[in-house]
């Protein structure tokens, strides 16, 4: 049996989103919110892990009422039940002030029943710090594995887990003591297609909401003022100044092209 | 062991949002499945939707849904090669309350009108397609989906599916395949543009919005139209044509759409604008005439997928909200009487006889046809008339007395002045 | 750390120097790992003027408990300012936990990095939301600012061999236990593209390529320069170069000499990986194609003639200059 919370996140659909240039805000109106995709990964990790250990899967989120949306999208996938961490006070919060206010809640599960694993996704699409995770696991002080790309298996009677981590040119096969924080990658899993009971079931399910006072929090802790740091400016990305364009037919433009490189030694002789 | 609802509605667009909302607002137990991933993510509508039929499902919508903006002025363009003869009506009462009309992204709007039936009741399920009809008796039982454990039985399905009615054909309803001529496809694309520049260039108050109709050269002359309508910071630009003579002409409708943002007039207008989507779907222009049996034993069709669509006037929105509405009011009485057979649900199709629906439908039942078989209106007129405009305005020391005899002398050549007489006599039969 | 240092550890050291330099402070290197120490040569030769220390066993393979504890000891000892990290995957997994335990503001990937002469604080600029927005970030009341900084953005600083610093050899008590995990194996992943974030010249192909056969056009030009492939992510997806060649948002940042963007369109997502190249070559048929307003020379032309007309011109000019 294994106790398992996964923490998703609703994020815009980032291939939408613009910069307003006179204004230089975001535009983000109409931008279609779903579930950030790596954190998809995670729900299904947790599930085929249930699937196979048996236990119970939960899933986290914290955001606006909205974010509803996408803990039913994980209450299809097969978790058991879904908390939605809402409150004004909430707002603002930088990655240290959410793996606070995380950490609080997957504290106030483990005492209903001992929490063995947390699944974040590698890093959510918006802001891609890939920080919440090391933030949570830091705080619980639960075994950090982050970049998963494969689970071996877990030991229940001795307590642990074996995972492959994808890094930048190697695969690091690596066992971690329980409980432990799973950051995930795509490579992870494959999603599986819901089946139609699973989303009716999800459709009906009732989502449990806790604000600030259903946790144990520090106020100085949360939302802007818990966050050290702030944004002081948003801009669109600086444009490159560009050259020239080369004319004429392409054996003519490839020889000008090339005498520019060759003469100013950008390409020399190997 | 399927799961059980009272009512199946199959299809997310405005027709089976309006059913769902109104059911689910009367108590009953509604599922609604869509096979996009959600609401309005496939839909290709430019589009305008109309304040009187909207409000008669959800009153008082405009202060919350996300509308884009409230059309002041509608613009009709009959377009030549390098000209276009315009006649508009702008009135600012339009501007505000209670409204007439509002451009709308549907991939927004069908999404905050889901959110209003979810919130009243109903079950929204996304990214499921229905596959077919579940059988029992020669009645239908419910829908089959392409999840597993898919089947789900009902008293009554709603199939609010749009144009492309394959459950409206299994249904028996309708006949199979496909009636190119009555069907137009249309094409559209969303060309982004800063909120300042459209106002600018369609000459609006902030905030406010046109819509241009094209004829002419828009189509290449074929039956049908092309619109323009202004969002909040893009513009729906696209062309809709009868399936049928697309067919004839052997073209594609997007080289009909490039072939209208080429033109100089349309061109300037979308100048800058960056391109964000490009859709294509079919609009059933059948008419009167090609309104399928609207009910059966425990089936009911709406919106486009009953054909109920307006192609004169570009409606089509209108149409489905409130034939959903009346389907839900039909199968709310039903449900007193604890019977979904036929006869129950025939009252619907009585229901739309008396509503705008039908009564629109059948005055312009002719119309299609009517210009199908009398080109000369998409073809001729607009060049001609065109023609007569550049000659008229031309400052060229020609007296206008004798511009008015050139203009009449060019005019009868292309067609005599009785083929004229009765073009306008039966043009006045059709549409008036 | 174990193994060989990334990189981006000399690039931190070289943009480390800027900002040691506005705000007139030392700047220092830090080594945990077993067997390290003659690394700290290196730091020093790349610009470091102090080298903090920590050699242990419990430091031998990486794994975040130990690190972070032995991290967090030396900050909380020597107070930096700013602490800068490298943004790779064992960067970024410690950065997290370490600016966690210390109560202070970390911002992730950062491609640019400032000092306010005003205010003596640290501008962290990253790109947010998928590379369609920058982000300027301030950590103003917490300490250290912290940061991890993208690979192959900041200029790698010139070598000063011979240059000597100091090293401070630092003790902290480790014990394995409470090292939580342990590395079984490490895998070389056979078949990665070779080092494309470090290559001199990169020729990437896009969508415009059309097929993979085309490709071939691609490496014979590359070959020709000794340059090494890439591709946006149109290509990646079309299947015709596996993911490690993506460059952009998502793939690798490179910093080559020069670029050939060959039927690359120019998405944003695609111009942050590569706009920091000394020289871009595009070459598109779409004279409207966003990717020539950052490019240094542009050819409009279908590719399937431009590309072997200039291997065939550099493998003839090469050939001249070297007689
Ligand atoms: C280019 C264009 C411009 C238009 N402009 C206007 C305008 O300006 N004003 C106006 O009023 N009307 C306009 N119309 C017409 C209008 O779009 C339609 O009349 C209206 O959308 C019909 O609503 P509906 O609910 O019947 O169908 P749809 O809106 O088509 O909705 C049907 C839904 O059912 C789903 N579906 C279909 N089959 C299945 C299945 N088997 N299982 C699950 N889900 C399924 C589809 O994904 C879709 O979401 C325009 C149409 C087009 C194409
Ligand atoms: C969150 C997010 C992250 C992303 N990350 C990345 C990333 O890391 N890297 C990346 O590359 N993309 C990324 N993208 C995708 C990016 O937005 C673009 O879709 C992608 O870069 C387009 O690739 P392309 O330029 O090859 O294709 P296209 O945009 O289709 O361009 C093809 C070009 O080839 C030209 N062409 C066609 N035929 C020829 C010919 N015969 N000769 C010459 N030219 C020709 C065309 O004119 C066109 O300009 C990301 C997108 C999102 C939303
Ligand atoms: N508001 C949130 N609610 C739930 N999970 C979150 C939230 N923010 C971040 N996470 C988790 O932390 C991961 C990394 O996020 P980030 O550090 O923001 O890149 C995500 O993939 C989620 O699993």
């Amino acid at each position: 049996m294994l106790q398992m919370v996964v923490c998703v996140k609703q994020v815009p659909d980032t291939a939408e989103v613009r910069i307003n240039p006179r204004t230089n805000t975001l535009v983000r109106a109409g931008v279609p919110a779903i579930l950030n995709p790596y954190d998809a990964h995670a729900v299904e990790a947790a599930v085929q892990l249930k699937e196979k250990y048996g236990g119970q899967v939960t899933a986290l989120s914290m955001g606006p009422p909205q974010a509803e949306e996408v803990l039913r999208r994980a209450l299809g996938m097969g978790a058991d039940r879904a908390i939605l961490l809402s409150d004004r006070a909430f707002a603002g919060s930088d990655t240290l002030a959410t793996s606070y206010i995380l950490a609080a809640a997957i504290r106030a599960i483990d005492r209903e029943t001992p929490v063995d694993l947390v699944f974040c996704g590698k890093q959510a699409i918006d802001g891609d710090t890939a920080q919440v995770g090391p933030g949570i696991a830091a705080r619980l002080g639960f075994t950090q594995l982050t970049y998963v790309m494969a689970i071996d298996g877990v030991d229940l009677e001795k307590r642990q887990i074996q995972v492959q981590r994808k890094l930048e040119d190697k695969r690091e096969v690596i066992r971690g003591r329980l409980p432990a924080l799973l950051t995930v990658v795509k490579d992870l899993n494959e999603l599986r297609y819901a089946s139609l009971p699973a989303l009716i079931r999800a459709a009906r399910a009732t989502i449990t909401t806790w604000s600030k006072d259903d946790l144990d929090l520090d106020p100085a802790s949360i939302g802007l003022k818990g966050s050290p740091t702030s944004v002081r400016r948003i801009f669109a990305p600086p444009a490159r100044p560009g050259g020239e364009l080369i004319p004429g037919e392409p054996r003519q433009a490839a020889a000008i092209l090339v005498a520019k490189l060759v003469q100013t030694k950008i390409i020399a002789d190997k | 062991m399927a799961e059980r609802f009272e009512v199946v509605v199959v299809g997310a667009g405005p027709a089976g949002l309006a059913a769902a909302l109104t059911l689910a607002r009367a108590g009953v137990e509604v599922i609604v499945f869509e096979r996009g991933e959600h609401p309005g993510s496939k839909n290709v509508m430019g589009g305008v939707l109309y304040r009187h039929p909207t409000e008669a499902v959800v009153p008082g919508f405009y202060h919350q849904a996300p509308l884009e903006r409230p059309v002041v002025e509608q613009r009709l363009w009959l377009l030549t090669g390098e000209a276009a003869l315009t006649l508009g009506y702008k009135d600012m009462v339009f501007a505000g309350e209670p409204f007439n009309a509002f451009t709308v992204l549907r991939a927004r709007f069908d999404r905050w009108l889901a959110d209003q039936a979810v919130a009243a009741g109903a079950l929204l399920i996304n990214e499921t397609v229905v596959e077919d009809l579940l059988w029992e008796n020669e009645r239908v039982v419910g829908v089959r989906t392409g999840r597993e454990g898919g089947d789900v039985r009902a008293e009554v399905v709603v199939l609010a599916e749009g144009a492309n009615s394959l459950l409206t054909q299994k249904a028996g309803l309708k006949p199979d395949g496909i009636n190119t001529n009555q069907l137009a496809v249309a094409v559209k694309e969303i060309i982004a543009l800063p909120r300042e520049k459209i106002e600018d260039r369609f000459n609006l108050e902030e905030g406010q919005g046109c819509t241009i109709e094209l004829l002419g050269e828009a189509t290449k002359g074929m039956l049908g139209t092309a619109f323009i309508y202004t969002n909040k910071d893009s513009l729906s630009v696209g062309v809709g044509v009868l399936l049928a003579s697309l067919v004839r002409r052997r073209l594609n409708p997007n080289d009909l759409l490039e072939h209208l943002k080429s033109h100089p007039m349309v061109r300037s207008l979308l100048a800058g604008g960056e391109s964000k989507e490009y859709q294509g779907h079919l609009i059933p222009e059948g008419g009167y005439q090609a309104v399928p049996k609207l009910y059966g034993n425990g089936v009911l069709v709406v919106g486009d997928a009953a054909m109920l669509v307006n192609g004169v006037h570009r409606e089509g929105s209108n149409l489905a909200l409130t034939s959903g509405l009346l389907a839900a009011r039909t199968i709310l009485a039903a449900r007193e009487k604890g019977d979904y057979s036929e006869a129950n649900l025939a009252p619907y199709r009585r229901a739309l006889e008396e509503s705008f629906v039908l009564k629109d439908l059948k005055k312009y039942q002719g119309a299609s046809f009517f210009f199908d078989q009398n080109p000369q209106f998409f073809t001729l007129y607009p060049g001609l008339l065109s023609r007569a405009a550049r000659e008229f305005l031309t400052v060229d020391n020609v007296p206008k007395r004798a511009k008015q005899k050139r203009i009449l002398r060019e005019i009868t050549a292309a067609r005599s002045r009785f083929q004229i007489a009765r073009d306008l006599y039966s043009l006045w039969r059709v549409m008036g | 750390m174990a193994g060989e240092p990334a990189p981006v550890s000399w690039e931190l050291l070289g943009a480390g120097r800027q900002l040691a330099g506005a705000l007139k402070v030392e700047l220092a290197g830090v080594l945990l790992g077993q067997g390290v120490e003659g690394l700290a040569n290196e730091a020093w030769a790349y610009g470091a003027d102090r080298v903090y220390l920590v050699e242990d066993p419990v430091l031998g393979p990486y794994r975040t408990a130990p690190y972070a504890r032995a991290l967090v000891e030396l900050v909380q000892r020597y107070r930096p300012e700013i602490l800068l990290l490298g943004a790779t995957s064992m960067g970024r997994d410690l950065s997290g936990a370490v600016a966690t335990a210390l109560g202070t503001g970390l911002t992730a990937d950062c491609t640019a990095l400032n000092i306010d002469p005003a205010t003596r604080l640290l501008e962290q600029t990253r790109p947010a939301f998928g590379g369609n927005v920058m982000a300027t970030i301030l950590c103003q009341r917490h300490r250290p600012q912290m940061a991890t900084v993208r690979p192959r953005v900041m200029p790698l600083p010139p070598r000063q061999e011979g240059r000597q610093g100091e090293l401070v050899r630092v003790g902290i008590d480790l014990k394995e236990e409470e090292a939580l995990a342990t590395v079984l194996e490490v895998i070389e992943e056979k078949g990665k593209a070779v080092y494309l974030d470090r290559a001199e010249i990169v020729v990437a192909g896009g969508r415009g390529l059309g097929s993979r056969e085309n490709l071939r056009l691609l490496e014979e030009l590359a070959g020709v320069l000794g340059g090494t492939l890439g591709a946006s992510r149109a290509a990646v997806e079309a299947g015709w170069l596996p993911p490690e060649y993506q460059v952009g948002q998502t793939g690798i940042t490179v910093r080559p000499k020069v670029y050939f963007a060959i039927g690359i369109s120019g998405a944003i997502q695609h111009l942050v990986g590569m706009q920091n190249a000394d020289v871009i070559v595009a070459i598109n048929k779409d004279p409207e194609a966003p990717i020539f307003k950052v490019a240094t020379y542009g050819i409009v032309g279908d590719f399937l003639e431009v590309v072997p007309a200039l291997t065939e011109e550099f493998r003839r000019q090469l050939a001249a200059r070297s007689t």
